[in-house]
C-alpha cells in the first residue's frame, strides 16, 4: 500500500486527494479505505522522504544522520506525545515550551544551591505537574477556553523561568548525567533520548488506545456533553491530561538541559508550535475525538526526516524546511477535505443514475 | 450600538431593547476597565518615578504600542468571526522586508506606493489564508499555523540571510517612524486613524455587524442570510492588509530589517486582543478594546522598565494580566447571562 500512496503524491510532497480518479468498483473502494487511513499516507510520505533524502545526499540514510537528526528533535517529540492526548480531548496546551523552560530554570537554580541532581529532577517534574494543574484548573473549574488560558500561561511560565534564573545560564552540570542525555543507547546508534521517547510513546500509546481512560479521552473529544451525561468525569479527566502534559514538558526540560548541558530561561522558544504541528500532521483533529499516537510518531519521523534531508542537501536551501512544514500541515487537513468533497459529488452523481444504486 | 454580542434578534420589543442596553453597558464597562487600569498604571508609575510622564518617555510608549494596536485591530476582525490568524508575525516580516528592499533599491519611489504594495502583499497573504479557511474548510488555527511557517520560510528564502540597513533607506521614510507633527508621532496618528476606521466599521456597519453574527452563531448567521464565507474572507484580507501596513511601519521605525522581523508577534497580538475583551471563541469584543489592550501591554512593559523592576517579571506580569482578563470576562459573561435570564423570566411570568 505505501508504494501506491507514494505515487499519488504531487512532486511538492503535499498530500493530494487519495487516488480518487480510478476508484469505481469495490477494489477501488478498498484501496480508498486503506488510503483513507492517514497513517498509510504518512508511511508513503515517509518512504518518499527517504528516497528524496537519499537522492539529495548519500549521507541521509546513515546511522550518523539518524543520531544527530533525532537528538535535536527529542524534546519536541517527547512533548508531542502528551499533547496528542490533550488535543484528542479537544483542548490545547500552548504553554508546554514554557513549562520546559521553567523546569530547566528550576533545575539550574536548585543545582546552584547545591542540591543533588537525583533530588532535583523529581522536583522539576512536580513543578511541571503544578503548571499543568494550574492550566487544568483554569480550564475545567473556571470554564475558560484552553487556547486563551495557555497563551496566558505561555507568557506566565516563561516569565517565571526568567524570574528564577534571569538571563544567566548554568553550565556546570555533572558529566555523568549530561553524557547520559547526550549519549547513545548501549553502543548502538540510537540516542538515549530516543529510547526515552520510545518508552513514553509505548506508554502513551497504551494509555490512549487500550485503557478505559484512553477511550474516555476520545469520547470527551468527540462529544463532551454526551460523555458527561454518560457518567464520565470529564473535568477530572481533562485535568489529568493537563497535568500529564505538564509533567512530560518538565521531563523534556530536564532532557534538553542535560543534553545541551546548559540551562537558560529562553530555551525552547517556539517549540509549542512545532509540537502542535507534529500532532496535527499526525492526523489528530484539532476539534478532538480523532487521531492516533502512531500517526503522531510517523509525523515526527516525517518532520525530522525532511529537516535532516534539507539540512544535508547542498542544492536546496534549508529555508525550505519551514515552507514544507507549513504546506504539509495545511495539506494534512485540506487533502482529506477535498477527497471527501470529491467523493460526495461522485456519490450524488451516481445516485442520480438508478442502475448504479447498489 | 456599542460593540457586543449579537443576540438572537427577538421580537423588537421594549424588552429586547433593554436587554441590548444591558449588554452594551457591560461592554462599555469592559473597555472602561482597561482605561482605568491604564490610568492607574500610569499614575502609580508616575508617582514612583516622575520621569515616566515626561514627553519623551510617553512618546516612546505610544510609538511601541502603535504597530501592535494596528495588528490587534486586524486580529479582532478575525477572532470575532470565531477564527484566528497566527500568521500575522510572518506576514509582517514579509512586507517589512518588501518595503526595505524596494526603498533601498529605488530610493525615489513615492512612499504611498510602498505602503500600497506592502498592504497588497499582506492582503494577498490574508486572501490565501481565507481561501483555505472558507473554500478548503480547514480550521483557521491549522491554516494560519501552517502559513506562519510557510510565510516565514518564504521571507528567509527571499532575503537569503541578508538584511536591509537604515543607511540605505530614504530619510523621509525613516522620519515616518520617528518624527512627529505637533508633538504627536506620525506612527501614532496612523494607528489612531486605522483603529478608528476599522473600529467604526465593525461597530456601525452592516457588514461589520455580520462578523459578530458569524462569530456568535455560524449556522444561525448563514440561515439568516449572512454571506459568511465572503465576510470571513473580508476579515482575513483586512487583517492581512493591516499586518502588511504594520510591516511597512516596522521598517520605518526600526530601519534595520531581516527575515526575522516580527517573530513571535502573533501571540502578543492575540494576547492584546484578549486582554482588550475580545473573546477567543468569537462574537464578542471591539477593535477599540483590542487597541487599548495593546496599549496596556506596552505600558506594563515600559513602566516595569522605568520602575527598574527586574525586566524578568515583564512576561510573567503580561501572562497574569491575560489570565485575569479572561477570568474577568467569564465572570461578567455569567453575570450578563443571569441578568438576561431573570429579565426574560420576569417578562414571561
Amino acid at each position: 500500500m505505501p508504494a501506491d500512496t507514494a505515487t499519488s503524491l504531487s512532486p511538492a510532497g503535499a498530500p493530494v486527494a487519495p487516488a480518487s480518479g480510478e476508484t469505481r468498483e469495490s477494489p477501488g473502494a478498498r484501496v480508498r479505505a486503506a488510503l483513507g487511513r492517514w497513517e498509510a499516507l504518512l508511511v508513503g510520505l515517509l518512504v518518499l522522504t527517504f528516497l528524496v533524502g537519499q537522492g539529495l545526499s548519500p549521507e541521509f540514510l546513515t546511522a550518523d544522520s539518524f543520531t544527530t537528526g533525532s537528538l535535536d528533535f527529542s524534546e519536541v517529540a517527547i512533548m508531542a506525545l502528551a499533547l496528542t492526548l490533550v488535543i484528542v480531548a479537544a483542548e490545547i496546551d500552548l504553554s508546554i515550551a514554557s513549562v520546559l523552560a521553567l523546569s530547566s530554570a528550576v533545575m539550574a537554580d536548585l543545582w546552584n544551591r547545591g542540591l543533588p541532581l537525583e533530588l532535583i529532577m523529581p522536583i522539576c517534574l512536580v513543578v511541571g505537574a503544578l503548571c499543568g494543574a494550574f492550566n487544568g484548573v483554569l480550564v475545567t473549574r473556571l470554564g475558560l477556553p484552553s487556547l486563551a488560558v495557555t497563551i496566558g500561561t505561555l507568557a506566565l511560565f516563561r516569565g517565571l523561568a526568567f524570574v528564577v534564573i534571569g538571563d544567566e545560564s548554568v553550565t556546570d552540570f555533572p558529566a555523568t548525567w549530561t553524557d547520559r542525555a547526550f549519549g547513545n543507547f548501549a553502543g548502538t546508534f540510537v540516542p538515549n533520548t530516543m529510547v526515552l521517547f520510545a518508552v513514553l510513546a509505548i506508554g502513551f500509546g497504551v494509555l490512549l488506545h487500550s485503557t478505559p481512560f484512553g477511550r474516555s479521552v476520545y469520547a470527551i473529544g468527540a462529544n463532551e456533553e454526551a460523555s458527561y451525561f454518560s457518567g464520565l468525569r470529564v473535568k477530572r479527566i481533562k485535568l489529568t491530561l493537563f497535568v500529564l502534559a505538564g509533567i512530560v514538558a518538565a521531563l523534556a526540560g530536564i532532557v534538553i538541559t542535560l543534553r545541551n548541558s546548559t540551562a537558560a530561561a529562553n530555551v525552547g522558544q517556539g517549540f509549542e508550535l512545532t509540537a502542535v504541528t507534529a500532532v496535527l500532521l499526525g492526523g489528530v483533529s484539532i476539534f478532538g475525538g480523532r487521531g492516533t499516537i502512531l500517526g503522531v510518531i510517523l509525523a515526527l519521523l516525517l518532520l525530522g526526516g525532511i529537516q535532516k534531508a534539507l539540512l544535508l542537501s547542498e542544492s536546496i536551501s534549508s529555508y525550505w524546511i519551514q515552507i514544507v512544514t507549513g504546506v504539509l500541515l495545511v495539506g494534512s487537513v485540506l487533502g482529506p477535505n477535498l477527497a471527501r468533497r470529491v467523493s460526495e459529488i461522485r456519490r450524488r452523481r451516481s445516485s442520480q443514475r438508478p442502475e448504479e444504486g447498489s | 450600538m456599542s460593540a457586543g454580542t449579537v443576540r438572537a434578534p427577538g421580537p423588537a420589543t421594549n424588552e429586547s431593547a433593554r436587554a441590548r442596553r444591558l449588554t452594551e453597558w457591560v461592554f462599555r464597562i469592559r473597555e472602561l476597565g482597561i482605561v482605568l487600569a491604564l490610568v492607574l498604571l500610569i499614575a502609580v508609575t508616575a508617582i514612583l518615578e516622575p520621569r515616566f510622564i515626561e514627553a519623551d518617555s510617553l512618546r516612546n510608549l505610544a510609538l511601541n504600542a502603535s504597530i501592535f494596536a494596528i495588528l490587534a485591530a486586524g486580529q479582532t476582525l478575525v477572532i470575532v468571526t470565531r477564527n484566528v490568524d497566527l500568521s500575522v508575525g510572518s506576514v509582517l516580516g514579509l512586507s517589512a522586508y518588501l518595503a526595505g528592499d524596494l526603498l533601498s533599491g529605488n530610493p525615489g519611489l513615492p512612499l504611498p506606493v510602498v505602503f500600497a504594495l506592502g498592504m497588497a502583499l499582506g492582503a494577498a497573504c490574508g486572501l490565501f489564508n481565507a481561501i483555505l479557511v472558507t473554500w478548503g474548510q480547514v480550521p483557521a488555527l491549522v491554516v494560519t499555523l501552517g502559513t506562519l511557517y510557510a510565510f516565514r520560510g518564504l521571507a528567509f528564502l527571499w532575503t537569503d540571510g541578508s538584511q536591509v540597513n537604515a543607511e540605505t533607506l530614504p530619510e523621509a521614510f525613516l522620519d515616518l517612524g520617528t518624527s512627529s507633527v505637533l508633538g504627536v508621532p506620525y506612527l501614532v496618528i496612523i494607528a489612531l486613524v486605522v483603529v478608528l476606521a476599522v473600529g467604526q466599521w465593525l461597530r456601525d456597519y452592516r457588514s461589520g455587524r455580520e462578523l459578530y453574527a458569524i462569530g456568535s452563531n455560524p449556522d444561525g448567521a448563514r440561515l439568516a442570510g449572512v454571506r459568511s464565507d465572503r465576510r470571513v474572507l473580508t476579515a482575513f484580507v483586512v487583517a492581512g492588509a493591516l499586518a502588511g501596513l504594520g510591516g511597512v511601519l516596522f521598517t520605518a521605525r526600526f530601519g534595520t530589517v531581516d527575515a526575522t522581523a516580527g517573530v513571535g508577534y502573533e501571540l502578543t497580538v492575540i494576547a492584546a486582543a484578549v486582554v482588550g475583551g475580545v473573546a477567543i471563541f468569537g462574537g464578542i469584543g471591539s477593535v477599540y478594546g483590542a487597541a487599548l489592550g495593546a496599549l496596556l501591554l506596552g505600558c506594563i512593559t515600559s513602566s516595569l522598565i522605568v520602575l527598574r523592576v527586574e525586566a524578568f517579571w515583564q512576561q510573567a506580569a503580561i501572562g497574569a494580566l491575560l489570565l485575569s482578563a479572561i477570568a474577568l470576562d467569564r465572570l461578567l459573561g455569567l453575570r450578563i447571562e443571569a441578568a438576561l435570564r431573570r429579565r426574560s423570566a420576569r417578562r414571561a411570568g
